[in-house]
């Protein structure tokens, strides 16, 4: 199980989206696709049509700078953080 | 009696300010919508909905609901993008009209999209693809400052299939088919830059219609204040008399088609009240000449801006005028602008201000 942070811009849109959460994906696209399956809208709010991940969305999967296509492992931290912009 | 909803939107949310029938005592609320930038806000009387555009810069775009003024909100921007296979993207959502049961929003890149189920999703309608010079509305080195887009929707009440819409730094096309064929409405508008189609290439700022005329409209243009006798198919201008061309805010008197207001502004880079001075500008006479109205808005060292779609006027028979400034004061006349009161002081930089008679 992959262990998800979300950023806090994020969760008061959905119903009981929590911060954190385990699941099972074997990419990030996949993970993503799974938080849209249960919190449907979830997808465009990281994602453009590509698809790839929103301009002031950075994913980092064990610290290092993700697409959605980078690969997740068994036990992989995946954060996925609103970037420090605007003001 | 009817309450008065004003609905203000935001770099910072939406807000609401809530009156009885005598518009007197304003009640705020808000931040709304999670304090996402809101470019535009309506209700929607026969639905009793509120929507408001919002474009997050984390979160893309998406049009916010909400069936319960404002308790509680959903959003949605299902169906609200185009095709992955192309290059255009919806960078921000930036007007709203409800019409006839749908609900219309214009985006940036230029588009109109609709949703026929109340905002929970959408379609493109049109993206006025044909129009003189349409293929270079996406090159970023044609996209006027602001990036709006399609910067105004104008509903025809009697009429759903028939509307109006401003492309920013384009001009104004009209549509008697919901959308399906489009005409420029720009014949008479000052240019004073070059412009490879005639009838194109103007930069309408504010478009508003008579309601006890429908053939009468006026217009606050980045170069002039206009007018057209004939719902638009022709305009001349009638700015002589007030202090600036160039503004953005305007509003027509509800019960008299003679009537009209603008908010003149600096040109230049403040595209503030000049000398700090507040005032609207009113017109009796259809233009022919124009008076300042500032009694109870500050007249010294008030450097205020009022963009686009930050002035509006309600329906009362004596109607209330009223406007937000970049500076986050919204002010608010329940005598058809002679007298004034600032009714909110500390909001973030205002973007929109609608109003709506709640029953």
């Amino acid at each position: 199980m992959a262990d998800l942070r979300l950023p806090m811009t994020l969760t008061p849109l959905f119903d009981d989206l929590p911060r954190r959460l385990e699941l099972d994906a074997a990419t990030v696209d996949e993970a993503i696709e799974k938080l849209e399956q249960r919190w449907p809208g979830l997808r465009d709010r990281l994602c453009e049509p590509g698809p790839v991940l929103r301009p002031h969305i950075n994913v980092y999967v064990d610290q290092e700078r993700a697409t959605l296509d980078t690969p997740l492992k068994e036990h992989s931290h995946v954060d996925v953080i609103a970037a420090i912009s605007g003001g | 009696m009817r309450r008065t909803l004003l609905l203000i939107g935001t770099r910072k949310g939406l807000f609401l300010l809530e009156s009885d029938g005598d518009r007197r005592a304003w009640k705020l609320r808000g931040p709304l919508c999670e304090s996402w930038p809101v470019y535009h806000a309506v209700y929607d009387r026969s639905a009793g909905a509120i929507y408001a555009a919002g474009a997050s810069e984390w979160h893309g775009s998406a049009v916010w609901r909400s069936g319960d003024l404002g308790e509680t909100w959903a959003l949605s921007s299902e169906g609200l993008a185009y095709d992955a296979e192309e290059a255009r993207k919806v960078s921000k959502v930036s007007s709203l009209a409800v019409s006839d049961g749908r609900v219309l929003v214009g985006v940036e890149a230029p588009g109109i999209f609709e949703s026929r189920d109340g905002g929970e999703s959408w379609a493109l309608l049109t993206t006025l693809a044909g129009q003189p010079g349409s293929e270079t509305w996406d090159d970023p080195a044609s996209q006027a400052p602001g990036h709006l887009g399609i910067s105004a929707i104008m509903t025809d009440g009697d009429d759903a299939s028939h509307f109006w819409t401003i492309v920013q730094g384009i001009g104004l096309f009209e549509t008697s088919d919901a959308g399906t064929t489009w005409t420029p409405r720009n014949k008479g508008l000052r240019g004073d830059w070059p412009r490879p189609h005639e009838e194109v290439g103007f930069c309408i700022h504010r478009l508003v219609r008579s309601p006890s005329d429908p053939s009468r409209m006026y217009q606050q243009n980045h170069l002039g204040v206009h007018r057209s006798d004939d719902g638009g198919h022709s305009w001349f201008e009638i700015t002589d008399g007030l202090p600036s061309d160039f503004g953005f805010a305007a509003a027509a008197h509800p019960h008299d088609r003679d009537t009209f207001y603008v908010i003149p502004l600096d040109p230049g880079h403040a595209r503030c009240m000049p000398e700090g001075r507040a005032a609207v500008w009113r017109t009796r006479d259809g233009g022919e000449s124009w008076h300042p109205l500032e009694r109870g808005l500050p007249q010294h060292d008030a450097h205020l801006g009022v963009l686009r779609a930050a002035m509006t006027i309600d329906q009362h028979d004596v109607p209330g005028l009223y406007f937000g400034t970049s500076t986050g004061q919204v002010f608010a006349s329940t005598d058809e602008g002679e007298n004034w009161d600032e009714i909110a002081s500390y909001l973030p930089p205002v973007w929109s201000v609608e109003v709506a008679a709640l029953e």
